[in-house]
């Protein structure tokens, strides 16, 4: 009988209990005796030099513990942030890295950098200090768009960095993609921009930083995906403390969407300063510090050409992308538009030539880095409005010409133009699953009807894969990757049979308190109440990389079926002990090991007893105890695909696109929960619709102001913007080489959703002659496209 | 947020009192304006007076052929009121449509006035239901009430108590709402009293204005179609990242014409 609570259950989420019930515990619910507030003073400029900083003042103000600066920082020897992904240019020399102090010392690069602390016993006792600071700016020409920041006249955001160009990168063949164009039938090209976004995760960042004098043992909590990859950056790059007096804790984490990845300098500054003033030391952001020091996602401009031959089959492809980096390089932020990105660009299609550039740039913008999806999005959206552009050109129906240049199911596993080997997909089995879902045929129909209504009706497709799963750690390492990406479990039983799991991924939305547990469950035939799952700990947890990438159950997962394996190789020799069997007789099947052919079974709620009362026991082959680790390093990426569809009406009068409806089919390999993973594609799409119609974040252009730093202008998507989904997948092309066939889903619906709204808006608009239009597609760009025959409509 | 004293007055008079001894008085309704602006440090009163225990202030009546309500009275209040759904339903209508849940439960129809933020939607009611501000010293009429962005005939100190909207014979709003913040990019209420029509817009420019040749066009034939001809300028009007002024201008009529179709 199937487990009730084990693999492909609907179980509930386990902590929501808690989450929707205000007992969770995140970070700023952490109060310690004796905390002290620190309020991060950040600079009102762009680009400013800082001529120094004068606090008399401050530090004589009520409630004022300490004020520090970049130079304090410097004395102590504290080091810049580091980079965790080195990328070499085409003539191969390395990126350029200026150092990104945690407060900055020479100048302050952004609106938003650090150039202060002040520390003091509350919150606003530290705000009406740092009115006293006086900094002394010297206020300098800003550089906010990628435009500006190619222009060879533009000023420099770090001296050092010459044309503001951090790497000139490129991936694939120029010579077979020339030969190739030079012999198309039809050339397709587009400009496009990628729009940047705020990641606007529901809990803002905090941090806690404690220091022990009797142990000389730091403690961070904070608002982490992945504490040992902060407590590895921040130990022994920036802070120099050794990883054993080291403690990082990500306690209940509020969302993440990737924003909270990376390591920020607050993180340094309360660890740091926890210890000069002897003191806990408290920082949470309010959310106009989200706004404007969170690392922002996309931002890339785009130029692309397709060639095809005359029956629309793709020859080649050819994408120079300029990627925004903002003033300082974050984590992550120089692998997203490369090894992220262009080794995407075959999509899902058997495309035989592709060459990518892209040109990595400072601004005097926020850092950018990973975002919900993080590069594949950008090259979704990019291949995808491709080929229904292509499609329109050459009188193809959409569905028809994907159809027709389809990496075909068996020519699996399938190594594309830009270095990934796909293992598995049935790409044409997911737009065979979803034309009638749709009702494709029907659409005129549907159209036509609109149409009585005054509405332009429209309809769009997008073809995704994706990465997941990063990665395998040489192939990582071999690309540039400065860490390796492996993960770690362990798996403790009790001496009366429930389990403890130790997992280095980390649950901050996903629901891995119940789908690991559920795995567990599964494997040893017990209920998951039995089962514990515990993760973002360093002093709990063996080392792990965390979580992003959809990587938590294709990698921490098959981490967790290695750890059990070692259990149930244990349990096995236990059991044949106990039974007085050969080990070879014993038989395993839902936790119980039986002698084959006979009645004999023990479950293994007995074989953790005799492991810890070890009464008897083969006490001179084995150890007591039944707690096994493993870690697991990833043979390939997984390659989550699907296929999305949207169809929108457009109010002509105004501009207004509305969601009509949405449907993802998706592979997913094996689906743990069915729940959680529709779950994860709603919010996915959610967030993709969200940069397709709503979401933009404006810098001025001149000053460097960011524009829509609240909620007043940043449009984030609501419940009333979507339509109901209609999610679907199906599970027969699992992963080949983890152990439990899973893809990842966290990341899908981000990924298909912007380029299948934005297809389906310009399908809407294409008879008014519209071609393309640039994300959000908010009402006066929709408006403005239609109208663009009449400008002078509005003074008519 | 800066440090200031609270105080609760528990009468108009001890409200215009205490007002008129603080130093920096600042009057606390709901508080959905002045709150995030205190928290961001751009104001700083000495005293905030808390009107949510003065009972003059609260309540909805009927005068005569027309409807006093409270200063205090909350949006949500408003919006739920069988009062106003029967006398006058778009002004029902265009409470329920303020913001969010949370801003309706708090926000209250003096705040939102004394405020006079461009993009708020009472204003357009006030004017085009030739409403009558009430304040703890006189009556204002709606047409001289609102003088400029976040301005209006108030004086330093002095308390708006309702206002008076007279019942029309038919009336609507249309709103085109900022997709971030759900304020009014533009909101067009129009409003027929017998051969009278009023058309008062919202969010357009600086402040409420009405335009009157929508207004002729209407008196003479109260149908959508007799806009069509009708735009209004869009010299003046506001601009920012969401639409700019030839936006904000061709919307006016569009949601002129859906107000109009509404009516019906
Ligand atoms: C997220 C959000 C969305 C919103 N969306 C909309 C919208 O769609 N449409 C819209 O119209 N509004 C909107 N608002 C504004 C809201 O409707 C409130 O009405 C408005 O903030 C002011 O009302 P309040 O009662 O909160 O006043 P407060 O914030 O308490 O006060 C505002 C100002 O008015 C003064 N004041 C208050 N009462 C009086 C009085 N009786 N006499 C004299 N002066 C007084 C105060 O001193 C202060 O200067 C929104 C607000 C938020 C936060």
């Amino acid at each position: 009988m199937a487990n009730p609570t084990g693999i492909g259950a609907s179980v509930r989420r386990r902590e929501d209990q808690r989450f929707l019930t205000g007992r969770g515990t995140y970070t700023e619910d952490i109060k310690r005796p004796n905390q002290t507030h620190v309020h991060m003073l950040r600079s009102p400029y762009a680009h400013a030099r800082i001529r120094g900083v004068n606090a008399a003042d401050a530090l004589k103000a009520p409630g004022v513990v300490a004020v520090f600066t970049g130079a304090d920082m410097a004395a102590d020897n504290v080091n810049s942030l580091p980079c965790g992904w080195l990328i070499h240019s085409k003539d191969g020399s390395p990126m350029k890295e200026p150092p990104h102090f945690p407060i900055a010392r020479d100048k302050a690069r952004y609106v938003g950098d650090i150039v202060a602390v002040v520390i003091a016993e509350t919150r606003e006792q530290a705000k009406d200090a740092a009115e006293l600071i006086d900094v002394g700016y010297e206020d300098l020409p800003a550089v906010v768009s990628l435009r500006q920041a190619v222009d060879g006249s533009a000023a420099q955001v770090h001296d050092e960095v010459a044309g503001n160009l951090c790497y000139d990168w490129h991936l694939g063949d120029a010579a077979a993609v020339d030969a190739a164009f030079a012999g198309a039938a039809h050339v397709t090209k587009l400009d496009l921009v990628n729009n940047r976004l705020v990641p606007n995760a529901m809990e803002p960042r905090a941090a806690l930083g404690e220091y022990d004098p009797a142990t000389g043992e730091h403690t961070l909590t904070t608002t982490s995906q992945n504490p040992h990859v902060i407590r590895l950056l921040m130990g022994a790059f920036v802070l120099g403390i050794p990883e054993h007096k080291l403690r990082v804790v990500a306690p209940d984490v509020g969302g993440g969407f990737g924003s909270k990845i990376f390591h920020y300098g607050e993180e340094a500054i309360v660890t740091w300063a926890a210890k000069k003033v002897g003191r806990p030391v408290k920082w949470t952001a309010e959310r106009s510090e989200s706004f404007l020091s969170d690392a922002h996602g996309r931002d890339h401009l785009t130029h692309a050409e397709l060639a095809l031959d005359k029956d629309g089959n793709f020859l080649a492809l050819k994408v120079s992308t300029l990627a925004n980096m903002g003033a300082y390089l974050s984590t992550f932020s120089t692998s997203i538009p490369t090894y992220l990105y262009a080794t995407l660009l075959a999509g899902q299609y058997k495309t035989p030539a592709i060459y990518a550039e892209v040109k990595a740039l400072f601004t005097n913008t926020a850092p950018v880095d990973a975002y919900r999806g993080a590069g594949r999005p950008e090259a979704c959206y990019l291949i995808e409005r491709l080929v229904e552009i292509a499609a329109r050109e050459m009188g193809i129906d959409k569905t028809e010409i994907r159809r027709r240049n389809f990496v075909p199911a068996e020519a699996m596993p399938y190594q594309t133009p830009v270095a990934l080997q796909y293992d598995t997909g049935d790409f044409a089995k997911n737009l065979d699953m979803a034309l009638p879902a749709v009702d494709y045929a029907g659409f005129a129909q549907r159209k036509a009807e609109a149409a009585k209504r005054g509405r332009l009706r429209g309809i769009g497709f997008a073809t995704y894969i994706e990465a997941c799963g990063i990665a395998p750690s040489n192939v990582a390492g071999a690309l540039g990757a400065r860490a390796g990406l492996y993960e770690s479990a362990e798996v403790r039983f009790h001496p009366t049979g429930s389990v403890t799991v130790f997992t280095g991924s980390h649950s901050h939305g996903q629901g891995h308190e119940t789908t690991f547990a559920q795995i567990v469950a599964e494997r040893f035939g017990i209920p998951i109440e039995n089962v514990e799952i515990v993760h973002g700990d360093t002093a709990k947890v063996p080392f792990g990389m965390g979580t992003y990438g959809s990587r938590s159950l294709a990698v921490g997962g098959s981490a967790l079926v290695k750890a059990m394996d070692k259990v149930e190789r244990k349990a096995r020799k236990i059991a044949a002990h106990l039974m007085e069997a050969a080990e070879t007789d014993i038989e395993v099947k839902d936790g119980r090991f039986t002698v084959a052919g006979t009645d004999k079974s023990v479950g293994i709620g007995d074989i953790a007893l005799a492991a810890y009362v070890p009464h008897n026991f083969p006490l001179d082959e084995l150890e007591p105890g039944l707690d096994e680790q493993a870690f697991y390093d990833p043979k390939n990426f997984t390659y989550p695909n699907g296929c999305h569809v949207c169809e929108v009406e457009i109010d002509p009068d105004t501009g207004v696109v509305s969601v009509e409806s949405f449907s993802a089919v998706d592979d997913f390999g094996r689906v743990i929960n069915p729940l959680i993973v529709e779950g994860q594609v709603h919010g996915g799409i959610v967030q993709g619709i969200g940069q397709a119609l709503f979401e933009n974040c404006v810098y001025d252009e001149d000053t460097g102001q960011l524009i829509t730093g609240s909620y007043m202008d940043y449009c984030m998507p609501r419940a009333h913007d979507v339509p109901s989904f209609a999610v679907s997948w199906h599970e027969d092309q699992p992963c080949t080489h983890n152990p439990l066939g899973v893809k990842g889903c966290g990341e899908a619906g981000t990924i298909g959703a912007a380029a299948a709204v934005m297809n389906a808006v310009i399908d809407a608009l294409a008879e008014h002659g519209v071609t393309h239009l640039d994300m959000p597609a908010t009402p006066e760009k929709v408006w403005r496209a239609l109208n663009q025959s009449r400008p002078a409509m509005a003074a008519e | 947020m800066y440090a200031f004293e609270y105080r609760r007055p528990a009468s108009l008079a001890e409200a215009v009192s205490l007002l008129s001894q603080a130093e920096e008085g600042k009057i606390l309704a709901g508080g959905q304006t002045l709150l995030p602006t205190l928290k961001q440090r751009l104001a700083r009163p000495t005293e905030l007076i808390d009107l949510s225990k003065v009972p003059e202030l609260k309540g909805i009546r009927e005068d005569g052929g027309a409807l006093v309500i409270g200063a205090f009275a909350c949006h949500a209040e408003v919006g739920a009121s069988d009062l106003v759904k029967r006398r006058i339903p778009a002004l029902a209508d265009l409470a329920v449509h303020i913001g969010d849940r949370q801003v309706r439960a708090l926000g209250t129809l003096g705040g939102s006035i004394a405020n006079a933020d461009p993009a708020a939607d009472y204003p357009a009611a006030v004017v085009a239901l030739k409403g009558t501000v009430k304040t703890d010293l006189r009556e204002i009429a709606g047409d001289d009430f609102f003088t400029g962005m976040f301005e209006t005939a108030l004086n330093p100190g002095e308390v708006i108590t309702g206002v008076r909207f007279q019942a029309p014979d038919k009336a609507a709003y249309a709103k085109f709402r900022n997709p971030a913040s759900r304020y009014a990019i533009v909101g067009v209420f129009v409003a027929r009293f017998g051969n009278e029509v009023r058309v008062a817009v919202t969010g357009a420019g600086p402040s409420v204005f009405c335009v009157t040749d929508m207004e002729a066009a209407l008196a003479k034939d109260f149908r959508a179609d007799a806009l069509s001809g009708v735009a209004v300028s869009a010299n003046g009007l506001n601009g920012d990242i969401h639409a700019s002024p030839e936006y904000r201008a061709h919307l006016v009529t569009v949601m002129a014409k859906r107000a109009v179709e509404a009516c019906a």
